[in-house]
């Protein structure tokens, strides 16, 4: 802690006092890298406090806990679509022609030690990762966060989701069962769907026709754990580097300007709080990893181009793609010697695209129609943007419709109502409830800014009812330590402490 | 590391007074018993006790990991020391800076991100202006330079893209169904007209294309005499066998699911229904299309084998299917 570092650093320098053997290496790294006047003003760098600016934590700590994990299981998997026969210890699969991808998978859950632990930790982790970002990114929209001068990181950060998706489809990919495996065909006949292009694209990416001669996998290989873990690390540290940069909003409050930020320094105190929430991040996949089992492909079966599982469903975050691809009317258009199957193109590329280009182009459109092209560093509550929260709901509450439109089936089943209706219902709801949401929204969100404090009180009230029979509302004692949470005016980080 | 070094901070004050310009200020030392220094534990003591705890557990869930890995327990076991220890020492740690660290608030100055207009006009002068003149006195090379890295992207785009697989040419159009392809099981047992009561099913591949992607087709009885499916089809179910392609024209997921009642096929994957009896034309969801219908024949050894291949391009569209 600073208390007891700070005297060494404070009597060095005149040379009357041995300095320690810390206070030598620092100096020898000073002299060599010239790192005091910067790692200083690293070390009071201020990070504001509030519980939602740990969202984009979670989704950090998850990429190094994939990252760890993940590097344990390739040196176990191979990235194979050869086909052998089943020797292993799972006796229900003996005998089976699988691809060494698929053996070594299920090598790697039934037979290497801690195998399967880290293999459902690595899966529950990219499953967080992409849950973090969504949730992380919607805490930047509702706040205002990504506005001047955040667009670039905001763009950093839209980009990290995109490679986030598209990385976690393909890593359960890789073990080539029958789900995932279907998942492919999927995607190929998606590539396949877009116009002029598609069919030279789906050959060249897939390496030919439908199941692509064994190349699908090792391609997958090399760009799962190779090409974009890296295009990530690099894209976080940019977003990281523009968030020292810029340093972090902050919400209003005591001493809390536009022109300052407030809050704990990085040394000891953030830096303490945030290494025990990595910790405990890790702590709760592993809890995940060890309880709640994921994707046992050993029960799937190996991919067989000709089988198929019932209730099949994708990973969480690929769940809106699949529900549009369900309620999308059977709309092929064929002419002039040419098929554009708008019934997978609108759905399952179109929808993406646009969905991504709003999100890269929102601070922009924003910045224009409201007219504000100033710098902002105190966030929003959401109440006080009503139409941007509004707005920001509707498109949560379309994604939401979507993602319950892939589980038709169960639904259907569950229900016991016929298909035919869910999927109707759906048709009309992906419209439907997003308008009434973003009305519900706009409305709760004017009553609220206008109501002074509302959603602050922290203090009970205690509601008596008098003989007579009428009630009265009186505020409840103060907390015993209420009065004492009076928050202190905000002070320069001390240059020493003693 | 943050913003450029237009911040005015005090120089570290320890450094020789002689080397002082006058009016500097003197350094900031804060007391100990500053408010802002205090932990933020109403009762640090208590708190200290509580971190210890959680250290003290963290070293139990860990020293239990290894004993889980050393006796090769169940992995929910050691998952569950893994998170325990890792919970309990996050918690302490955090706790540690949470409730007793110097909680502050603290609050650092933030300062314009853009430069002076000297400065920005300065750095574009640099940018711009001398770029600028270096084409403007040699253009000719710049246009050449121009042609020459345009010609290498192009030639570049060959061994990176272009050998990444074959050219689709006609290959959607076709599957390895001849004129006289054997109908196989998956296993390569030739099927026989007898095989299949009425309402049986079987997923068939031409001989010596077993497995296959494309290829794989659904059998179908659904009468002992032959059923037209549409017109022009009437040779093409003897005995009521009917055969169709298994790849929905969809998304291109195996049609897999029959149900006998309705003689209609399902595809698990976005739903698609398709009737049987009219030729597999999709009666709901997203497919565009029937699915393709093998002509089948009977041979004289009993044997079911196509007449030809697939009268259209089977599995889902795309831009060059007529």
């Amino acid at each position: 802690m600073s208390e007891q570092a700070s005297p060494g650093e404070g009597t060095v320098t005149n040379g009357s006092t041995g300095p320690t053997k810390a206070t030598r290496s620092l100096r020898w790294l000073d002299e060599r890298l010239g790192v005091a006047h910067g790692g200083r003003k690293l070390l009071d760098k201020i990070f504001p406090d509030h519980w939602s600016f740990m969202l984009g934590e979670i989704a950090l700590y998850s990429f190094i806990v994939l990252v760890i994990t993940g590097t344990f299981l390739t040196l176990y998997f191979i990235p194979s679509a050869k086909e052998i026969v089943y020797h292993g210890s799972y006796a229900p699969l003996r005998g089976q022609k699988v691809s060494e991808a698929y053996a070594s998978t299920v090598h790697i859950s039934l037979s290497v030690r801690f195998g399967l632990l880290m293999r459902q930790m690595h899966h529950w982790a990219a499953d967080v990762f992409v849950a973090a970002i969504a949730v992380h990114m919607c805490r930047i929209f509702f706040t205002g966060g990504f506005r001047k001068p955040r667009e670039l990181n905001w763009a950093v950060g839209v980009t990290l989701l995109t490679l986030a998706i598209v990385n976690g489809f393909i890593g359960y990919s890789l073990p080539d069962d029958l789900i995932s495996g279907t998942g492919i065909r999927i995607a190929y006949s998606i590539v396949l769907s877009i116009p002029v292009v598609g069919t030279y694209l789906a050959f060249l990416l897939f390496g030919g026709k439908f199941p692509g001669n064994g190349v699908i996998i090792p391609r997958f290989y090399i760009i799962h754990i190779l090409i974009i873990p890296v295009i990530i690390a690099i894209l976080i540290g940019i977003h990281l580097a523009l968030l020292i940069r810029h340093k972090h909003t902050q919400f209003r409050g005591k001493g809390r300007r536009e022109d300052n930020v407030v809050g704990s320094p990085l040394w000891p105190t953030f830096a303490a709080k945030t290494t025990g929430f990595f910790l405990m991040t890790t702590g709760v996949l592993a809890f995940l990893g060890a309880f709640f089992q994921i994707n046992p492909i050993w029960q799937f079966g190996p991919y067989k181009p000709y089988k198929i599982s019932y209730a099949v469903q994708p990973d969480w975050y690929m769940g809106w793609l699949d529900g549009a691809m369900r309620i999308m009317p059977s709309w092929e258009f064929t002419g002039l010697g040419h098929t554009i199957p708008f019934e997978v193109f609108l759905p399952a590329v179109v929808l993406p695209g646009l969905t991504f280009l709003m999100f890269y182009l929102w601070p922009f459109v924003e910045a224009r129609v409201t007219h504000d092209y100033l710098d902002h560093h105190l966030l929003d509550r959401p109440r006080d943007r009503p139409k941007r929260t509004a707005v920001g709901a509707a498109v949560l509450a379309f994604y939401f419709v979507l993602f319950g439109a892939s589980a038709t089936d169960v639904l259907a089943n569950y229900l016991h109502i016929s298909l035919n209706l869910v999927l109707w219902s759906f048709r009309f709801l992906v419209f439907l409830v997003p308008v009434v949401v973003g009305l519900i929204t706009y409305r709760v969100c004017v009553e609220m800014a206008a109501t002074p404090g509302a959603g602050k009180q922290k203090r009970a009230n205690i509601v008596e009812r008098s003989a007579s029979g009428a009630y009265t509302t009186r505020p409840a004692d103060a907390h015993p330590g209420d009065e004492l949470g009076e928050e202190l005016e905000p002070a320069e980080v001390p240059e020493r402490v003693g | 590391m943050s913003e450029a070094g237009d911040r005015d901070r005090s120089t570290p004050e320890s450094s020789s007074p002689v080397d002082d310009p006058a009016g500097v200020e003197p350094s900031e030392f804060a007391s100990l018993d500053d408010p802002h220094l205090q932990p933020a534990a109403r009762n640090p003591e208590r708190m200290e006790k509580v971190i210890a705890a959680s250290f003290v557990i963290g070293i139990i869930g860990f020293a239990g990991l290894g004993a889980a890995y050393w006796q090769n327990a169940q992995p929910d076991l050691m998952g569950l020391c893994l998170a325990v220890g890792l919970v309990a020492m996050g918690f302490g740690v955090a706790a540690w800076g949470k409730y007793l660290m110097p909680p502050g608030p603290f609050v650092e100055e933030r300062h314009s991100l853009a430069g002076t207009l000297q400065e920005q006009e300065s750095f574009e002068a640099a940018a711009l202006g001398r770029g600028q003149l270096v084409i403007a006195r040699r253009g000719f090379l710049g246009k050449l330079l121009g042609a020459c890295a345009a010609i290498f992207a192009t030639v570049a785009a060959f061994p990176l893209l272009r050998s990444l697989g074959p050219l689709p040419g006609k290959s959607l159009d076709t599957t390895s169904w001849r004129r006289g392809s054997k109908v196989v099981t998956a296993d390569g047992r030739p099927v026989k007209a007898t095989d299949l009561e009425v309402g049986g099913l079987l997923t068939v591949f031409p001989e010596g294309h077993e497995g296959s992607a494309t290829a794989q087709t659904v059998l179908i009885r659904v009468a002992s005499a032959p059923v037209v499916t549409m017109p022009g089809r009437e040779t093409w179910s003897p005995q009521g066998y009917l055969a169709f392609s298994k790849i929905c024209t969809h998304a291109g997921c195996p049609v897999g699911l029959y149900e006998e009642q309705s003689q209609q096929l399902l595809c698990p994957c976005h739903q698609s229904l398709f009737d049987v009896l009219d030729g597999a034309v999709p009666v709901f969801g997203p497919a565009p299309r029937p699915l393709p219908q093998l002509p089948l024949m009977i041979d004289s050894a009993g044997y079911l084998r196509a007449q030809s291949g697939f009268n259209q391009p089977v599995g889902p569209g795309f831009w060059e299917r007529s």
